[in-house]
């Protein structure tokens, strides 16, 4: 991965390019969302490239929850340009919206499991309506143990959610997140909440899972480990832009004090 | 400006803004029953979790309704049985308990219940469903959550409300029938007969008619409040308790709405 021709540091809101020209898989440009008096984003632009980690980083309540649940469709801009592998995300009626999330993984910032269901019924949940995707009459009990295994936890297929630990509801999530084999995975803030140990073992996986399927992941954190072991490029978010992108070394090498604040110990 | 003024003037506002509030809300609550009508057409239909609350709506309300039903029964008839025996009209007994009970008591207590325990939990469980962003997981695998979670609930109190009502009539009936058994020497078969005798189409039909309509209330109320749920725990909390003042409400003014109804059609 290091062979790759160097992205220049950019800043202030202007977005790096690609000088190899991989594919673009999300592209966001302008974005801008205010709740009331609160305006959350102000004109936020990302892209993001094929096969690619890019972590995103900002204070708690800068907006990183609200950008990717307009990227996926789960809020609604309030105005700016979104696009998630070729489509944009704004003109698309349901159904399209629904097959183009087929191709997206969304891993909640509280995993979301949903507790009246077992985790078996809760990996079969996505498949449900997905049968396009897989075959009609696609048997899901492999899928389930192979999703499960990956995340080492192939013994808790009947347990409920509130029989597992956080760190087990996080790696089920993680599972149900991928069982689809999505093309692009936003992981939110995927180690919040975890002890640092569970939180290594989590983003372990998720390293193996980039490799094993070649996804490109959008990984939402405040944790400066988890951003150094896993991000190829960073994106700042400060004032609801893109306020500086480039590599961890580059960053947190920066003097500027709004970029320095995240990397003080 | 005077002191009273001031008072004056802050109870208008708090008046104007309540007012505004239950309209707001009103509004809310029938754009939320359209958007069931309409998503209820459309396939696909999520049988088994129709099922599965419908069996929910029973197994949290079953043992209620049966307690309060045959409890209703049996005071009821005790407590009316001095005053007929006065006028002498205790042999009238089946027909005034059988026709209160099956055209209003029955109907009524049931949908009471029926909200303190379903629509209270429905709120409860959407709200924190919400409030884990599970229902924003379900949108994004895929599955539209109205569907899954709002219109099986629904369809399910509407469907199963009718049934409860008829489960409770039947106790209460069974209440009453052993107290005059017990102290009038009325057989069972002779009670029974003389309800069934005593009631028409003109009961039956508007009580069952009422009973779906006391469904669907209880099960819009429950899960709007629980899918508009503020985020937070203490969302869940308020989602859960005014889906119950919410719905009681609104079963009253259905109530009201249907007597008058089925009056007019008495008359005809
Ligand atoms: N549904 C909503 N209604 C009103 N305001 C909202 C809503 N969702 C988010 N906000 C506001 O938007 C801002 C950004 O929220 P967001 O959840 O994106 O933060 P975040 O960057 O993900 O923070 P954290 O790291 O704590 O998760 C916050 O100020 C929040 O109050
Ligand atoms: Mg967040």
């Amino acid at each position: 991965m290091n062979q790759r021709t160097h992205i220049p540091y950019v800043k202030n809101g202007t977005l790096q390019k690609d000088p190899e020209g991989r594919k673009v898989v999300i592209e966001i440009r302008d974005l801008r969302k205010s709740f009331g008096d609160n305006h959350v984003l102000n004109g936020f632009n990302l892209r993001l490239y094929e096969g690619e980690n890019l972590v995103i980083m900002g204070k708690s309540g800068s907006g990183k929850s609200v950008m990717i649940k307009c990227l996926v469709g789960l809020m609604q801009a309030d105005s700016g340009y979104i696009e998630v592998l070729g489509k944009e995300v704004n003109t698309l009626d349901r159904a399209q919206l629904d097959t183009l999330r087929a191709d997206i993984g969304f891993l909640f910032q509280g995993s979301a499991l949903y507790d009246s269901m077992t985790v078996r019924e809760n990996l079969e949940f996505p498949m449900r309506r997905h049968k396009e995707k897989l075959g009609a009459f696609a048997d899901t009990e492999p899928m389930v143990l192979e999703a499960l295994e990956n995340v080492g936890l192939a013994h808790t297929l009947d347990l409920m959610p509130e029989e597992l630990s956080g760190g087990m509801k996080r790696r089920v999530a993680l599972a149900r997140t991928l069982i689809l084999k999505p093309k692009v995975i936003l992981y939110d803030e995927p180690t919040s909440g975890l002890d640092p140990i569970t939180a290594k073992e989590i983003i372990e996986l998720m390293r193996s899972i980039q490799k094993k399927y070649n996804t490109s992941s959008l990984i939402i954190t405040h944790d400066v480990d988890c951003a150094r072991v896993i991000s190829e490029r960073m994106v700042l978010l400060v004032d609801g832009i893109n306020y500086a992108e480039g590599t961890y070394a580059e960053l947190s090498s920066d003097k500027d004090p709004k970029v320095e604040a995240f990397f003080k110990k | 400006m005077t002191v009273g003024q001031q008072t004056q003037r802050r109870l208008a506002n708090r008046f104007y803004g309540a007012v505004m509030n239950f309209f707001q809300e009103t509004g809310a609550l029938a754009y939320f029953a359209a958007r069931f009508f309409r998503e209820v057409i459309k396939p696909p239909m999520e049988f088994r979790e129709l099922l599965r609350q419908c069996y929910n709506v029973g197994n949290r309300s079953l043992m209620l309704v049966v307690v309060t039903g045959f409890i209703i029964g049996l005071v009821l008839t005790l407590q009316s049985r001095p005053t007929l025996i006065e006028f002498g009209a205790v042999s009238w007994m089946p027909n005034m308990v059988g026709i209160s009970i099956v055209r209003e008591i029955g109907p009524v207590i049931t949908a009471l219940i029926c909200a303190g325990r379903v629509a209270s939990g429905m709120g409860a469980e959407l709200g924190s469903m919400r409030v884990t962003e599970q229902i924003d997981a379900m949108e994004v695998s895929g599955t539209n959550p109205f569907k899954f979670l709002v219109v099986t609930r629904i369809l399910a109190t509407t469907l199963m409300l009718p049934l409860l009502v008829v489960f409770g009539d039947l106790v209460a009936l069974f209440g009453s029938a052993l107290v005059e058994n017990l102290k009038g020497d009325v057989s069972f078969q002779l009670y029974f007969n003389t309800v069934f005798n005593a009631l028409g189409y003109g009961d039956l039909i508007p009580a069952t008619v009422k009973s779906f309509f006391f469904g669907f209330v209880i099960g819009l109320v429950g899960c709007y409040k629980g899918y508009f749920s503020k985020k937070g725990t203490a969302g869940v909390g308020i989602a859960a308790n005014t889906a119950v003042v919410t719905a009681s409400l609104l079963l009253f003014m259905v109530d009201f709405i249907a007597v008058f109804v089925s009056d007019i059609f008495y008359e005809l």
